[in-house]
């Protein structure tokens, strides 16, 4: 109940900044410009091969829908350490975690609020692309499954990524701060997995392992494999756990 | 209702609150006074939970602050220095969250925020966004949201402090309006904002307790004896200091007379009283009945600073402590 308190709140000061407005239209730009591009190719190349007698599979979704979501997951890349880094730097600098902290709320009803919040921005977010999807509804007859498992992994690694940075934002007081850590986090973990690129030990492995966009991989194919949910689950419990690490902390150092 | 015992607040290098202990009473209404940086915000950010004492123990309404900080939450209403704002909600909005983190059930919530705004003259904002707000409404915004739940202790750390005179006037009334329903501390470091709505004072200075007592008890203390600035200007003609200094040190009650800047013609002394004794009426007799004029007579209150050399002083005669060296451990 409290969770919900917090998160409709938090979701108020998004829609009341530029942040909530300028996050989608900049979203709806690059990812309407990715599915533009990849339907023209395969316009073109579905006419050229018409014109030179061959089968061309006309499937939309391996050659329109996989690499549209695997450009949205590197668009939010992006995007989600703007969405959390004013979290809980904001509230640090305006003194306003004094009034949450001094209120009969639980550390990790706090956490889960400002976390759902960001969750349903980076989701409303999404959802512009919806209408692109619908798009190829009208056009064509798509495969309606892996789109679905598509946007549960987009979902899944954007709550990754979201947990990551809510605890980045309690570190600083300075959104600023905040957002290029975040931002060079989500980075690092994108390109971890090219260490295996060229590599192949177990450090390799590992490495390649901990970065967030490899395990997107099946997801984009429309294939729904646990071993990808799970890491994206306990990426998510970590997070919020440091989190609340973090949150703690703040009263005995302060 | 509030009982604190030998509470300590360390911070990595510096002490800022060394072992205090006072308590206060049901309904009572308590000024916590002190200068910048004495540890008033460490002692009240102790209380209401948002930081752990080093050691010794603090409990409010019988629930102790590390052992049930829930239960003690529930019963705080907390304004800081900076009113918890959001600038980006209305002023109803805002009140409307802050009561339900706050814990008052839904049934109750629209009826307690249309009341706390009408108590704290914000009824007529309640539409408009916080941060175009004034300082002063703020502030009162501030306040409406530390009495939303109705707590049994009010804790307000510097409530009157950046406000115009009219605002701190309107505040402090306000303030003087809450008393009663509920025990409040409140913080500040400026005297007669204690004398005009305290019934009690806490000082603390560098983070030890220097002093708790009555108002009245504690300023007649402290004023016992009178501190008087006396002009005299001459009738005709010219005027000799000394002869002025001799006339008025021999008006009963005087212990002193200190000659100070003369200007125009205009002589200017600051006078002494001993123990007890209102030398006001005197001098000015004094000085009519020898025939000059009396440009200027009144009381000069002492200033914080001096109350401090003052207790500080008597409390250790040895070692009278500069409060210039207590400018540490707030704002942390």
């Amino acid at each position: 109940m409290n969770t919900i308190t917090i998160a409709r709140r938090e979701l108020i000061s998004y829609f009341r900044s530029p942040i909530a407005y300028g996050v989608m239209a900049f979203f709806a730009l690059i990812a309407g410009y990715f599915f533009y591009v990849a339907v023209v190719y395969f316009v073109r190349r579905g006419l050229e091969s018409s014109m030179m007698g061959q089968s061309f599979p006309m499937d939309l979704n391996e050659f329109v829908i996989r690499p549209v979501f695997s450009n949205i997951s590197v668009i939010g890349l992006f995007l989600i350490p703007m969405i959390t880094m004013r979290l809980f730097a904001e509230e640090k600098r305006t003194g306003t975690i004094e009034l949450l902290v001094t209120s009969p709320l639980r550390d990790l009803e706090i956490i889960l609020g400002k976390w759902t919040a960001a969750l349903l921005l980076y989701a409303s977010m999404l959802g512009i692309s919806v209408l692109s999807m619908a798009l190829l509804f009208a056009y064509g007859k798509p495969d309606w499954r892996p789109i679905l498992v598509g946007y549960l992994g987009l979902l899944l690694l954007g709550g990754a990524l979201l947990s990551i940075g809510t605890f980045i934002s309690t570190c600083t007081k300075n959104q600023i701060v905040a957002g290029v850590a975040g931002f060079a986090v989500c980075l690092l973990l994108w390109v971890l997995d090219w260490a295996s690129s060229f590599e192949t030990s177990v450090t390799a492995k590992v490495v390649s392992y901990l970065s967030v966009l490899q395990h997107f991989d099946s997801f984009s194919k429309g294939v729904l494999d646990l071993k990808d949910v799970v890491f994206y689950v306990s990426v998510i419990f970590v997070g919020l756990f440091l989190t609340a690490r973090s949150l703690e902390s703040l009263r005995w150092r302060s | 209702m509030i009982k604190v015992e030998g509470l300590t607040k360390r911070y990595a290098r510096k002490v800022a609150v060394d072992n205090i202990s006072f308590e206060v009473e049901k309904g009572q209404i308590v000024g916590f006074l002190g200068p910048n940086g004495a540890g008033k915000t460490t002692t009240m950010r102790v209380l209401t939970c948002f930081l752990p004492p080093t050691s010794g123990s603090a409990t409010v309404a019988g629930f102790d602050v590390l052992e049930n900080p829930m239960e003690v939450k529930k019963r705080i209403g907390y304004l800081p220095e900076t009113p918890p704002v959001y600038p980006e909600m209305e002023v109803h909005e805002y009140l409307e969250f802050v009561g339900r983190i706050k814990g008052v059930p839904k049934g109750d919530l629209l009826r307690r925020v249309a009341e706390v705004s009408e108590k704290c003259a914000v009824a007529d904002v309640s539409k408009t966004l916080i941060g175009k707000l004034s300082k002063g409404y703020k502030q009162r915004v501030g306040l409406a949201q530390a009495i939303i739940h109705n707590p049994d202790v009010l804790i307000l750390d510097e409530p009157t402090a950046g406000l115009d005179p009219h605002q701190i006037i309107e505040t402090r009334d306000l303030i003087k309006g809450l008393a009663g329903e509920h025990t409040i501390i409140l913080s500040t470091h400026i005297l007669p904002e204690v004398e005009q709505t305290c019934e009690r004072v806490i000082i603390i200075a560098r983070g030890k307790l220097v002093a708790t007592d009555t108002v009245e008890n504690l300023t007649s203390r402290l004023r016992g004896a009178e501190t008087v600035s006396v002009e005299v200007m001459p009738a005709n003609g010219d005027l000799d200091a000394g002869l002025v200094r001799e006339r008025l040190e021999r008006v009963t009650g005087v212990s002193r007379v200190m000659p100070k800047e003369h200007r125009d013609g205009k002589l200017h002394f600051i006078v002494e009283s001993q123990e007890g004794q209102h030398v006001r009426p005197g001098l000015a007799r004094a000085v009519i009945d020898a025939g000059w004029n009396l440009n200027e007579l009144h009381a000069v209150g002492l200033s914080l600073e001096e109350i401090f050399l003052q207790l500080t002083a008597s409390s250790d005669p040895h070692k009278p402590e500069p409060v210039e060296a207590a400018v540490a451990g707030e704002n942390q």
